[in-house]
């Protein structure tokens, strides 16, 4: 059930000048902009909070006229805004999209059945379609099932994989060719944050792009939030008494990510622009060219003829490289020989999880056995 | 005969789940002990309605205010316009607390 929060009763009778709103003049402030520390009204601040999305819609074309959107909803505050917004520019600038709300449930219990109990209120609330993608139906796992298999620390690697190629499988599935996300600024920031303290120089450069799309692929993504605080975004939620969602995963974020996060709330207390301040600077980074490997001439040759790259595994197997590409197992589009989903389902069904980080003391075949005792009956 | 004011904390956006996985309290303090959010924030709230605040106190607290990432409104109005700590409280008034430090 929803609870919207309180309405407050009492209300400043005698406004000083400096408490008025910076942008109407005529109505007391209730909150300071994060990005320029203006201080301004809730009817100010729908509308300059709308309007930013608008302009970033608009000045990024994320849409046609009539094409079909997927939200891609978990029932947090971010999607839950992200509909609702996205409903009301749509009739109010009249882009033509038509919208649908995207769900996967990852089959967690306590946390996802409830998130998804938001989604469906969400869905009535807002009068829009509803799909829900389940990991079952689509891995034969459950997200419970992979964790007690593969133990708790690398319950995100596999999440974040599957997730990501649900959400493309319940695209194409409506015949949708665009999911958008909830992605907010705070996200986009720490994820810079992140990639610069691992070095990992090749997602730097794509992690602020608004719009990404594979080589190939016919679902892009792309994230109108990308300017939004979090703050500022969990404060519509509140005003406007949106219903959302509220629970961390049982299965806690990645410690690096966590503490990524908390050091960028730490620096926005201080500073409330770095957030914004990171993403121009991630936007503004550009790598310098790689240098061209060195190959030898028989694969030379390969190259020159087919267009192809040649991948050396670690265990010293040997995948054809090539953007575009499909997985020899389930068809879906991956840059490697087998893609990364099938590689993980392998190992899950071998219970020896690839992204092992600890020591997995299970015992052999302990998640076949799992599976065969769901599987009886009498 | 005391001065007391009433006054209504919700822990929201998930933040329920530390206080006893209530949102709402509803709740009655002597004017004359507790007159600043700080006093509230410091002499009551961590001290009356915290649970285990051994474990609990830093993810409230962080380095004596309300730790980054939870919005704290007073009658609705961001707490950075009311003088933060230092909003001396009035009868009736309505101090919320929502955390934004989950996924989204």
């Amino acid at each position: 059930m929803f609870t919207p929060p309180s309405n407050p009763v009492n209300k400043t009778e005698n406004l000083k000048v400096s408490q008025l709103c910076e942008l109407c003049h005529s109505r007391k402030a209730i909150l300071k902009r994060p990005k320029n520390l203006m201080k301004i009204c809730k009817e100010c601040f729908y509308n300059v909070f709308e309007t930013e999305i608008h302009n970033t819609i608009v000045s990024n074309q994320l849409f046609y006229p009539g094409e079909k959107v997927a939200v891609g909803a978990s029932g947090g505050k971010d999607s839950t805004v992200l509909a609702y917004v996205l409903k009301k520019l749509n009739e109010e600038y009249k882009y033509g999209i038509e919208i649908t709300l995207l769900s996967i449930d990852e089959g967690i219990v306590g946390y996802r059945d409830d998130s998804l109990a938001t989604v469906k209120r969400n869905k009535e609330q807002y009068d829009l379609p509803l799909e829900i993608i389940s990991y079952r139906d689509l891995y034969n796992w459950t997200m419970d099932e992979i964790v007690a298999c593969a133990g708790v620390r690398s319950s995100c690697t596999y999440c974040g994989v599957f997730r990501r190629q649900a959400l493309d499988r319940g695209a194409m599935k409506l015949e949708i060719s665009h999911v958008v996300t909830g992605h907010n600024a705070d996200d986009m920031a720490e994820t810079v944050l992140m990639n610069i303290l691992r070095g990992d120089v090749n997602r730097l450069e794509k992690s602020t792009s608004i719009m990404t799309s594979s080589a190939g692929s016919p679902v892009k993504r792309s994230k109108p939030f990308k300017y939004s605080y979090q703050k500022e975004i969990v404060l519509y939620a509140h005003y406007k008494k949106l219903d959302y969602f509220s629970t961390e995963c049982t299965y806690a974020p990645e410690a690096f990510r966590g503490t990524a996060r908390e050091y960028m709330k730490s620096l926005e207390a201080i500073r409330p622009s770095c957030i914004i301040d990171i993403i121009r600077s991630g936007e503004n980074l550009v790598l310098k060219p790689k240098k061209a490997k060195k190959v030898t001439t028989k694969f030379k040759n390969i190259k020159k003829n087919d267009n192809m790259e040649m991948e050396v595994k670690p265990n010293g197997t040997i995948s054809l490289f090539k953007d575009g590409n499909r997985c020899e197992r389930c068809g879906y589009l991956s840059s490697n020989r087998i893609c990364k989903a099938c590689i993980l389902l392998e190992g899950l069904e071998k219970n020896r999880p690839q992204m092992q980080l600890e020591n997995d003391t299970s015992t052999d075949g302990k998640a076949k056995l799992m599976r065969d005792l769901e599987n009886l009956t009498f | 005969m005391t001065n007391n004011i009433k006054l209504l904390i919700e822990f929201l956006g998930g933040l329920d789940s530390i206080f006893d996985n209530k949102r709402t309290y509803s709740v009655e303090v002597d004017n004359d002990k507790i007159k600043t959010l700080k006093d509230l924030i410091f002499d009551y709230i961590v001290k009356e309605l915290l649970v285990k605040p051994e474990d609990n106190y830093s993810i409230y607290i962080q380095d004596e205010t309300i730790r980054p990432g939870i919005l704290t409104l007073i009658n609705d109005v961001d707490w950075e316009l009311e003088e933060e700590l230092d909003y001396v409280l009035q009868n009736r008034d309505v101090i919320s607390f929502t955390s934004t430090l989950h996924g989204g």
